[in-house]
């Protein structure tokens, strides 16, 4: 299928220059290559910039209230778990009123696909700090810096026992598609969380690594099966020390022996964590001071946790086809010849 | 006699429910009409022997029957707090049957009795007939070869009361003993013994001859249509059933969307129990997920369902104004209790009646109806369900706990006899000009879901073009779509039945006439007939039924009676302000008494 069967004829109203024009591109450009016909798809969305997005997409799609879009798509999936469902949040519809809702989606692992759209800001209310501002972060309704600590999205993905868990990047078109397809793949609640330049609000905030010049060096794609390397001339490697109690990552060089091979699959998150929390300040000073010294390891982006498990909607239709396999009721009439009556 | 009010009290553990269900049970196959009433507290096991702890089930039995009746007849205590805690629930020639094992100088301290004689310090008259019985004694004997271990047996002097009630009420026994069996059928092992108390229970009263005469309740003649067939269902039951019943009917999968809270968690229960009927329940991790899961079912084209209480009413209001705004059919049951906030929750009240009317940002129109007695639960369900699937628009059931735990005789329908369903689903024709703004002359707009090829569109919150169904910010357009919204509920007022007067066969004062809505229609109906005047009872509430106004019109004197402060009262003057209503209300966390209305119909 072609992208733009499943570009919608809605004008988009994202501002020029911001991050979601790049990953409304790749939906579309995602779900072409999935193949799935847009009327066997709901793409649902609560409510932020990011929850404009089934506007301006050809499958059904549901704009509904802040914060409850993993509710309603936990709704339509087990319904029906032969529509696939897709989730467009962000973080302050996720993370802070929606996330009861959405710590429940990852641990019950219901099959939907969830871009979480990380612009650390409130945008649509015009620039309020979320879940995802670092600590000391100035904006209008922090005018002397946050006093609170943020949340790292992976973190709390792993923390609800999440079985998939991807980062991308807007300006990163082929890693933000390829990251679509695997969530689509995965079998649960897959996590993608897009990193997203609000040109507003918080204008820059990813430029540490959105810059093409030093992405190479400041990043790493990771790919299951692939080793673990990384930089302009892929000259560098991760590696595992194990000098300390509990060992930590290193660069070494790409030829080093030591150099892991990367395992989205294993159930342990052990390792997916050190690697999701890789260049993740949680304050305005480990930010800036990052962004001017850069940091010794870089930021992981790709799919790093595809874990295989049982979901929610396939288990509750199993349980209902394997009691109605050999059940004597049926339907109500059946029912009512259960009561004691006269 | 013609009917008789029996109560069962006692600890939270003494088994008083199953006590009291299976004497109802019993006295319904035997032809009596029955309408129960448990009376239970929140704490699940209070300490023992404590006022806090007591548990009762009231049952109202024989011809005529409307309620569970003001005050118990026969009074079953099995300690000294259950007969203090229900001192104000017996008349002046009631019987009180007491196991005098349990007023042991250590229960009356526990039931904070000031004195060792307590039944002096309650001022029982001498008419009140006292019947003391050591029930644990009697029941340690009958069961001490059981091999059962002391506590086990302890456990087991409910049975003995039962039996001994059978045979003061002249109950033949065999009865009772297949409902034990079939309820032990799981633990076989518990049969033998069960029985064995019951029956001595039973043989206690008819050898030792006590002091009081066996009590013979006239059998109702059988009403009803010949061949049916009747069982005694409870509220929460019937209305999970209702719900059943709808989805096949609409030839929907039904869903469920809940978080437990009582009084309503029997619905979720009953219907997580009925995946043989291909129900999915999703029990949510709040009560804004629950109705969430269920609005995403309806988008999906379910047949979806919430069910609450008031505290969930109030978090499930901003997704209940979505449904509204996105126009799909959702159904929201509402168990009401005692409120506000945390409130009373095992008790029964008809407080949320203007939540579910208005409770809601913007001008937010929902259905909302009201079930009457546990039996019509069903009923009212499955007429929620028809209304949201044809009219494309969420419903508020209220139930309350009154309802949702009481019982009454249900005559079985079959699935064929019921209303035929019609989701308002989009025409094949429409398809690849398909909008969620597009409705036929009725203003319901038509339902398409994914899977549907050719419909595929964008729903929303937002506020929509009136015509091509996407965001619009059109101040015209907002106006239009407002009137839409209220003019499609409204015209709900055509799909359902005229509003009925009541009367009682001989009534003689024509000027008066009781209103009410939802669980208080058994006790207006015993008013109506002590009065002798007519009832007006509302089932539907927004929209009202059509005729309102002319019955309202047609009396002098109009008294709305409920359990609040008179929000029917108060809404029924907003829709008529020319017709003055007199309001008569209670606020105990009870159920009317039948002769606080007469009273109050007398002296107005």
């Amino acid at each position: 299928m072609e992208a733009a069967e499943f570009k919608s004829d809605q004008y988009v109203r994202f501002c020029p220059g911001c991050g979601d024009h790049a990953i409304a591109a790749a939906l579309q450009k995602a779900m072409a290559e999935i193949g799935i016909p847009p009327h066997q798809v709901a793409v649902i969305s609560g409510i932020g910039c990011s929850s404009r997005m089934p506007h301006y997409l050809t499958p059904y799609g549901f704009n509904t209230i802040h914060g409850r879009g993993a509710a309603i798509a936990t709704g339509v999936k087990t319904a029906h778990p032969e529509i696939t469902v897709w989730q467009m949040t962000g973080d302050g519809d996720c993370l802070a009123i929606g996330g009861n809702h959405f710590i429940h989606s990852l641990r019950r692992n219901v099959d939907l696909n969830i871009c979480l759209f990380n612009n650390r800001i409130y945008g649509l209310t015009k620039g309020q700090y979320s879940p995802t501002s670092p600590k000391g972060f100035v904006s209008k309704s922090s005018p002397f810096g946050t006093v609170e600590r943020p949340f790292i999205p992976a973190e709390l993905c792993f923390g609800a026992r999440g079985t998939f868990f991807a980062r991308t990047l807007d300006v990163d078109m082929p890693t933000t598609v390829r990251c679509m397809v695997e969530a689509n793949n995965h079998k649960g609640a897959s996590l993608i969380e897009c990193l997203v330049n609000c040109v507003i609000f918080n204008n820059g905030t990813h430029n540490y690594i959105a810059d093409r010049a030093e992405r190479a060096a400041r990043t790493i794609v990771l790919k299951h099966g692939e080793k673990m390397i990384f930089g302009k001339d892929n000259e560098k490697g991760l590696a595992l020390d194990y000098s300390t109690v509990i060992p930590h990552l290193i660069v070494v060089p790409a030829d080093d022996e030591r150099v892991l091979v990367h395992d989205a699959t294993t159930a342990d998150p052990t390792l997916h964590r050190m690697l999701a929390l890789m260049g993740q300040p949680d304050t305005v000073e480990a930010k800036a001071e990052m962004e001017t010294n850069g940091s010794e390891l870089p930021i992981a982006l790709g799919v790093i946790r595809n874990v295989v498990a049982d979901t929610y909607d396939q288990a509750v239709h199993r349980q209902i086809n394997d009691i109605q396999a050999t059940a004597k009721v049926h339907c109500f009439d059946d029912l009512t010849k259960t009561l004691e009556t006269w | 006699m013609q009917s008789v009010v029996v109560r069962f009290v006692g600890d939270s553990g003494d088994g008083m429910q199953l006590t009291g269900n299976l004497f109802s049970s019993l006295s319904a196959i035997l032809g009596d009409e029955i309408s129960t009433f448990p009376d239970f507290p929140a704490e699940i096991r209070a300490p023992q022997g404590t006022l806090g702890g007591v548990s009762g089930f009231q049952v109202h039995l024989g011809k005529g029957v409307y309620t569970p009746g003001d005050k118990a007849d026969v009074l079953v205590a099995m300690n000294a707090a259950a007969l203090k805690v229900n001192v104000h629930n017996i008349h002046d020639h009631s019987i009180i049957i007491c196991d005098t094992d349990s007023f042991t100088a250590k229960d009356l301290e526990k039931a904070l009795y000031k004195t060792d004689n307590p039944f002096q310090e309650l001022g029982f008259p001498e008419t009140v007939q006292i019947v003391p019985v050591a029930l644990t004694s009697l029941t340690k004997e009958s069961l001490k070869d059981s091999g059962m271990d002391l506590k086990a047996i302890v456990r087991s002097k409910n049975m003995f009361a039962l039996g001994l009630v059978c045979w003061l009420f002249e109950r033949p026994i065999e009865h009772a003993i297949s409902f034990l069996e079939d309820k032990f059928k799981k633990k076989p092992a518990l049969i033998a013994p069960n029985v064995k108390v019951l029956t001595d229970g039973y043989n206690y009263g008819q050898n030792l001859a006590l002091s009081v005469n066996q009590i013979r309740v006239e059998a109702a003649q059988q009403t009803g249509n010949p061949g049916a067939r009747h069982t005694s269902i409870a509220g929460n039951k019937a209305t999970a059933w209702g719900l059943i019943a709808a989805a096949e009917r609409a030839g929907k999968q039904l869903f469920l969307g809940s978080y437990p809270i009582t009084p309503a968690t029997d619905i979720l229960h009953e219907l997580s129990q009925r995946k043989d009927c291909g129900v999915v329940t999703v029990q949510a991790e709040d009560e804004i997920s629950g109705v969430c899961t269920a609005l995403g079912a309806a988008f999906a084209g379910d047949l979806a369902c919430t069910s609450t209480s008031g505290p969930g009413l109030s978090l499930k209001s901003e997704a209940i104004g979505l449904a509204v705004m996105a126009e799909l059919p959702l159904v929201v049951i509402d168990v009401q209790r005692g409120g506000p906030s945390t409130g009373l929750p095992t008790k029964t009240e008809q407080t949320d009646l203007l939540q579910a009317i208005y409770g809601r940002n913007g001008e937010c129109p929902a259905v909302v109806m009201a079930a009457s007695t546990p039996a019509n639960c069903f009923d009212y369900a499955f007429m929620a369900s028809k209304i949201a699937l044809e009219n494309m628009t969420p419903v508020i059931l209220l139930t309350d706990t009154y309802l949702a735990n009481g019982t009454s005789i249900w005559e079985i329908p079959s699935i064929n006899s019921l209303p035929e369903i019609h989701p308002h689903v989009a025409p094949a024709e429409l398809a690849g000009n398909f909008n969620p703004a597009l409705r036929d002359a009725d203003n319901i707009r038509y339902w398409a879901y994914p899977g549907m090829e050719g419909f595929n569109h964008r729903n929303i919150g937002l506020e929509r073009d009136a015509q091509k169904g996407t965001i619009s910010t059109d101040p015209k357009n907002h106006e239009v779509m407002q009137a839409t919204r209220a003019a499609k509920v409204k015209q709900v007022e055509n799909k359902i039945p005229y509003l009925n007067v009541w009367q009682p066969e001989t009534v003689t004062d024509n000027e008066t006439l009781l209103v009410g809505w939802g669980s208080t229609e058994g006790h207006l109906r015993a008013a109506a007939t002590e009065l002798q005047c007519s009832l007006a009872h509302f089932n539907f509430i927004n929209p009202l039924p059509r005729n309102t106004r002319d019955v309202l019109a047609r009396y002098k004197k109009i008294i709305v009676c409920e359990i609040n402060s008179g929000q029917f009262a108060t809404y029924l003057r907003s829709q008529f302000p020319d017709i003055p209503v007199l309001q008569c209300n209670a606020q105990q966390g009870q159920p009317f008494q039948v002769s606080q209305i007469v009273e109050f119909a007398k002296n107005h």
